[in-house]
């Protein structure tokens, strides 16, 4: 699904990404943790085509195709999704206006017929159900005035919408309260399928409990220096970023 | 280069593409002699049969324009104006009589409509949703006018203002020039003494309006000016939602659209005046387009009457433009919502004047202005209490949206309050697009023009909720085109 290959990613001139490897298959869910600064969010970024993060060496194929020849617009009708660690206001826009935008313009790059009003809200109300929310995000106006958690769900919401076949989740644990958490890890949870693979980013251990990984990756300055299970992220937990970093340097 | 700057740029490179109204009609016209002279008013007049009482008016109007001197106190950078190279009256020869029925209007113009997506077969209305009485306006006549006889049913006046001073002789003397006097202004006194044509409009005692009236103005022909001149009165307890579209072909000399608007409520009585100015707005590089210099102003004459002006212009090269309210009776409302977009090298000065006289009058003014590639966009605005408006109150509201970094926004509000019980609250804002919500919208999938149309007609959202339905949609597609060229 996701081949990331000897990647090096600069940010105004200065190198974040210093080579990372990375494979993820069809269907399974990588954590990847690290301490700050040690380049989680540039990641991101760099694979949803963020504009100022330079790629300066190495590959991204995704599904076969050269990810990163791809516009970020394009990116999305091929599969991307990026769910915000900060989501973005946009005054006067209405979650429903923005998702019927944001899903007819990707059904129109699939050459897949755009959604009318009617068909737009049967099926953004059912994934709301899906989701546990009411349609009260598709009123107002996007992530203006939300709480925390409201706009972590409502990235659920436009995932889900979108149904990707990669989704990267960047700290969306992050300003989260452990309901708020487990609301979300939920989400995620109801959108895992074996078509569908997730990049989950984090620094701490504790939204894999709930989102369990398939395989944890250990990022420090710009690579990924060790590879394990879910008992990774536990050891990283009790013992600290520094031992596990200093055992694999 | 970054995102946004990349938007911009293909945004820019597409200005002038993106008018799609700038095709011309070839039709035989009938033309005054080109140039302006007491002769030319005396051509006019007799055009349209008109009585004597109106080309005393004209004439004395004119008389007094060759004083007066262009203002100067906008911001808008113009050419020097020849006012002699004009044609001041066009109209194409087959209306020469006037239409007397549909049947009657040349197929051509009725091409030009249907073309510009505006039926004037009332058939066409009848299969659709669409519930819109249209006068049509072709350079310097009006050429339609549909749903006459349900209107005459309801006693609603709805026709040429030239037809009304044959017709409603009576009205027209009673209210024409009571609002904007033919002393007014240089543009205001120049349309008294040319105009052609434009709409009448008059609504009996507690009736209510059963359909929306619209005059769609149409410029084509080369080197002439529009000069309309509309009229409505809304007599006591009655209501009126009157909606207004201009086009022009795009062409490389300038021209000139100087029109006239007065509205008047009697006591208890609405008037809700929407206009989406889309004149050609000339071309990437600043060459054509219409001068847009109007003057629309209504009175609140009645106790509890109310006026809402609500504007998308998003076309001309310059705009000015400043529709007003006089406050007078008492409790009277007036409001003013406005989207002014500019791209490239269009300039716009545009705003309002509020004018308490009443007590307990009240305004309010939402206005947001939108500026992209090398343009200014300048919000001027008068909040003026009288001192006999006690517990007047108004609130203000501007906003300013600035897409690159080469174009302007500007803000001169005054407010001269005369009277210590009024409230009068001011609020503005400057922002720009972000590059965090771009980059949100294309991570969705939303490329990025579209990504700016969305974020513009937000920005909008207030001010398009204004329009009516089959208008608010015409518009927000508007503002996606015009941002083509600059951003939405």
């Amino acid at each position: 699904m996701l081949e990331i290959k000897n990647l090096h990613a600069s940010v105004d001139g200065k190198e974040i990404l210093k080579g990372v490897d990375l494979t993820v298959p069809a269907g399974e869910i990588h954590a990847i943790m690290g301490p700050n600064g040690s380049g989680k969010s540039t990641l991101s970024y760099v694979l949803a085509g963020r504009d100022g993060y330079e790629v300066t060496e190495g590959s991204v194929t995704f599904k076969g195709q050269d990810l990163l020849a791809l516009s970020p617009d394009e990116r999305a009708a091929t599969g991307v999704f990026l769910a915000f660690q900060y989501p973005v206001e946009i005054p006067g826009v209405t979650g429903a206006t923005f998702l019927r935008t944001a899903v007819n313009a990707v059904r129109r790059a699939r050459a897949e017929d755009e959604w009318d009003g009617i068909g737009f809200v049967k099926a953004a109300r059912a994934k709301l159900k899906e989701l546990g929310m009411t349609d009260d995000v598709l009123k107002r106006a996007v992530n203006v005035g939300f709480s925390g958690g409201e706009k972590k769900r409502n990235e659920m919401l436009q995932m889900a919408m979108l149904e990707p076949s990669l989704a990267v989740l960047d700290e969306t644990d992050s300003g989260l309260d452990i309901d708020a958490l487990k609301i979300v890890a939920e989400g995620v949870n109801a959108l895992r399928s074996p078509e569908r693979s997730m990049l989950v980013i984090t620094h701490y251990q504790r939204l894999l409990d709930y989102i369990v990984p398939d395989v944890v990756h250990v990022l420090a300055d710009g690579r990924i220096i060790k590879t394990g299970d879910k008992n990774l992220a536990h050891r990283l937990e009790a013992e600290g970023y520094a031992d596990v970093i200093g055992e694999a340097a | 280069m970054s995102a946004t700057t990349e938007t911009i740029e293909q945004v820019e490179n597409l200005a002038g593409e993106g008018y799609k109204h700038g095709f011309v009609t070839d039709i035989e016209m009938d033309m005054a002699p080109k140039g302006l002279s007491e002769d030319v008013v005396r051509f006019i007049s007799a055009k349209k049969n008109e009585p004597e009482w109106m080309l005393e008016w004209r004439l004395k109007a004119y008389r007094l324009w060759l004083t007066q001197e262009m203002p100067s106190w906008q911001k808008l950078d113009l050419p020097e104006i020849n006012y002699q190279d004009s044609y001041y009256y066009a109209a194409p020869k087959s209306q020469a009589d006037g239409p007397q029925s549909l049947d009657d209007v040349d197929p051509e113009l009725l091409k030009t409509y249907e073309k510009l997506g505006i039926p004037l077969r009332e058939q066409e209305f009848l299969a659709g949703v669409t519930n819109i009485a249209v006068d049509a306006v072709f350079d310097s006549v009006s050429v339609a006018t549909t749903f006459k006889k349900k209107l005459n049913e309801a006693g609603v006046i709805f026709c040429p203002i030239s037809e009304a001073i044959q017709e409603h002789p009576e009205l027209v003397q009673k209210y024409l020039g009571t609002v904007v006097p033919y002393t007014d202004n240089f543009f205001a006194t120049l349309n008294c003494a040319v105009f052609t044509d434009g709409s009448f409009v008059y609504i009996p005692p507690g009736v209510r309006c059963p359909m929306e009236l619209s005059t769609y103005f149409r410029i084509n022909a080369l080197n002439t000016g529009q000069f309309e001149r509309t009229l409505i009165i809304a007599d006591e307890g009655s209501y009126v939602s009157y909606l207004e579209g201009c086009t022009a072909p795009m062409r490389d000399e300038n021209q000139l659209h100087a029109a006239v608007v007065e509205l008047v409520a009697l006591g208890d009585a609405e008037i809700k005046y929407s206009t989406v100015q889309n004149w050609y707005p000339g071309d990437e590089n600043g060459k054509g387009g219409i001068f847009n210099f109007v003057t629309k102003r209504g009175i609140c004459k009645g106790d509890r009457s109310k006026i809402s002006w609500t504007q998308v212009e998003t076309g001309s090269a310059a705009t000015w433009k400043y529709p007003s309210c006089i406050l007078q009776g008492e409790d009277s409302v007036g409001e003013f919502y406005s989207i002014a977009i500019t791209n490239n090298y269009q300039q716009a000065d545009t705003g309002t004047k509020m004018i308490h006289r009443g007590k307990g009058s009240k305004s309010r003014i939402i206005s947001k202005g939108i500026s992209a590639g090398k343009a200014h966009n300048t919000y001027r605005g008068l909040v003026r209490v009288t001192p006999k408006a006690d517990k007047a109150r108004n609130y203000t509201q501007c906003d300013s949206l600035l897409i690159g970094d080469r174009c302007g926004a500007h803000t001169f509000p005054y407010i001269e309050s005369l009277n210590r019980t009024a409230r009068v609250e001011h609020e503005a804002t400057t922002s720009k697009i972000s590059e965090d919500q771009l980059f949100y919208c294309q991570s969705r999938g939303i490329g990025d023009e579209e990504a700016v149309a969305l974020i513009v007609n937000g920005f909008c959202r207030e001010v398009l909720q204004q329009l009516p339905m089959e208008f608010a949609v015409e518009a927000q597609k508007l503002v996606g085109i015009s941002l083509e060229g600059s951003v939405g």
